[in-house]
């Protein structure tokens, strides 16, 4: 029992932590004609708290409850993991990634995310709008344009053949490789970096 | 039996959406909170919920994100082969019916802006609730933010291109 409890400590490797996350996709099916999709919440949260009239959320969000109570979840999961499941050692990160980004300004490699950046002291900073306010709302505002994330488009759509959501996939890493590789390093040097 | 396929998806309703047919209600809904349970604990023991794994995988210097992604997607399609083909049913026995996504140009403008949001907060929007889980509360300020952008979107969703 120690010795699985010590393997699940340890961070999961991607051939087991892929499937698993793969078998979500008949398990909401199967469940209940579910399909896998988690941007949604967003946009159920705002059907519900400030619909404002707009057409966009006019719906039936109740009958969306469990896409809620399944976000609910991962956050739960989120604490669970990190308080009885957490791996003591530091991430270990690619060398050429760790090259990179102390050359950006990053200092500190302890934990999953950066504490140079994801602190509260950064919030009413040039830091703070950029990576929260500014990058929180592009995640916001894309995934519901585009009518899906990771997981409605890259791992639900493709896997049911949809090649709208192979489009959408590609345009995702697309941005993502503009925003690295193009726009970050300036970010990084204007907030002060 | 066939499982019916090709149901127009609805643009006023949501992408994914619910096809069941018969209500659920409290501890039935709850079997969605025990997967999203399971689901947040994999994503933070395998580290996806990570902005630095995130960098590395839009910097291609490490294969584990593309690793998880490929394998997720590589189930996922046989599993939705296998209950097409075999017929499988619900839990309560209706038949499991998938809505397909139409092409907008929203997936490719809307794509480009949320790939750059992905790499600048290092999450999407399943992992910023694990964050947020996993002790980085300031992350419920992008959270707001992502809700914001999500409202901003719908008030102004028939005057963009689409």
């Amino acid at each position: 029992m120690e010795q699985l409890i010590e393997w699940i400590r340890q961070p999961w490797p991607w051939y087991v932590a892929g499937p698993l996350i793969g078998l979500t996709v008949p398990a909401l099916l199967i469940i209940g004609n579910k399909s896998f999709g988690i941007s949604s919440s967003l946009r159920h949260a705002c059907a519900a708290c400030i619909p404002a009239k707009i057409p966009f959320f006019q719906y039936d969000w109740k009958k969306e409850i469990w896409n809620i109570l399944f976000v609910t979840g991962i956050f739960l999961g989120g604490i669970i993991a990190s308080v009885f499941l957490s791996n003591p050692d530091a991430i270990v990160l690619a060398e050429s990634t760790q090259q990179d980004l102390i050359q950006l300004g990053i200092t500190d490699f302890r934990n999953l995310l950066p504490a140079d950046i994801f602190s509260w002291s950064n919030l009413f900073t040039l830091k703070g709008l950029f990576f929260f306010v500014i990058g929180g709302f592009l995640v916001g505002f894309g995934t519901r344009y585009a009518g899906g994330c990771t997981s409605g488009h890259a791992i639900m759509g493709i896997s049911n053949l949809q090649w709208p959501s192979l489009v959408a996939t590609i345009f995702f890493m697309l941005g993502g490789f503009v925003m690295t590789h193009l726009i970050l390093p300036h970010i990084m040097a204007f907030v002060g970096f | 039996m066939k499982v019916k396929e090709n149901i127009p998806a609805n643009p006023v309703e949501c992408e994914a959406p619910n096809m069941g047919k018969s209500g659920e209600s409290g501890w039935k809904l709850m079997r969605y909170l025990v997967v999203g349970v399971l689901f947040g604990i994999i994503f933070v023991k395998a580290e996806v919920i990570s902005w630095f794994r995130i960098q590395e995988m839009f910097r291609l210097q490490s294969f584990f994100m593309y690793g998880v992604i490929g394998s997720a997607i590589l189930v996922g399609l046989i599993s939705i082969q296998l209950i097409k083909r075999l017929g499988i049913k619900t839990l309560g026995g209706e038949p499991i019916r998938i809505a397909d996504k139409e092409f907008r140009k929203g997936q490719i403008i809307g794509g480009f802006i949320f790939g750059l949001g992905w790499a600048l907060t290092g999450a999407c929007p399943g992992p910023l609730f694990a964050q947020i889980g996993s002790g980085f509360s300031v992350v419920v300020v992008t959270l707001l933010s992502a809700i914001a952008g999500t409202w901003v979107y719908g008030k102004y969703a028939d005057k963009l291109p689409n």
